[in-house]
């Protein structure tokens, strides 16, 4: 009924985040580095990047409700005047019904996104150890 | 049947985002928005099942032709906001050399 609500809600609260994780990081790639790296090398770039794997989980959340939204339009659960969800004017056995669904349904969406996106930061993480185990390998 | 086609959207684009590694090309919107709504779609049929249990996987003719008519209506939109990102963002400069001429 509209359990996209919740990933929605998900998404813009990961995107303030993460906008304002690349703001902090930016300010401090500008300093100098307490370990003698000098700003904006390439070694203090490597260091950031949180803030680009929290766009990863952004880019999720808003690619499924952008087109679980159209799906909800489809299906006459959501009209694009207020009160905008069709639940909403069918009373309050509907309403209650619609949250029932929003905290089953939208909040297992919303776990299973982040939980794939954990995996996602894991396997990343061993990708980016990769070329530097083959390099003390070789050495 | 609107899952399975997100999903069938969503390995081609990723298979074209990995064999192009072009960042030009903003195929990673595609594979955002196809893998997103793969995954919640599985959770919506996850719990369809649970309470249809056997009956989902026989859906009747008639919402069969119409999920997959919704499954490529939402690829249709998926790809349309993917081209006007690419026109918004000219990330190769095309429509602005284009503009300049």
């Amino acid at each position: 009924m509209a359990c996209f609500i919740v990933p929605g809600a998900e998404a813009i609260v990961v995107t303030a985040a993460a906008l304002i994780l690349k703001q902090r990081e930016a300010k401090k790639a500008a300093l100098p580095q307490p370990t003698g790296v000098p700003a904006g090398s390439v070694q203090s770039e490597a260091k950031q990047g949180f803030s680009r794997k929290l766009f990863w989980l952004a880019g999720l959340l808003w690619g499924g409700v952008v087109l679980l939204a159209f799906e909800h339009l489809w299906h006459g659960e959501v009209q694009p005047f207020f009160p905008f969800l069709t639940a909403a004017t069918e009373g309050a056995g509907a309403v209650a019904e619609m949250l029932s669904e929003m905290a089953s349904v939208g909040v297992t969406m919303a776990v299973l996104v982040t939980a794939v996106w954990a995996v996602m930061l894991v396997v990343s993480r061993s990708i980016e150890k990769r070329p530097a185990a083959k390099a003390e390998a070789q050495a | 049947m609107t899952l399975l086609l997100t999903v069938f959207a969503a390995v081609i684009a990723t298979a074209v985002w990995y064999q192009k590694n072009d960042k030009t090309l903003l195929l990673g919107l595609l594979c955002w928005m196809f893998w997103g709504a793969s995954l919640m779609w599985l959770v919506d049929a996850v719990f369809e099942y649970i309470e249809l249990r056997a009956k989902y996987f026989t859906p009747a003719p008639e919402d069969m032709i119409n999920d997959s008519f919704l499954g490529l209506s939402v690829i249709a939109l998926a790809l349309v906001i993917w081209v006007v990102a690419l026109l918004i963002k000219d990330p190769r400069g095309v429509i602005k050399a284009r503009l300049k001429k």
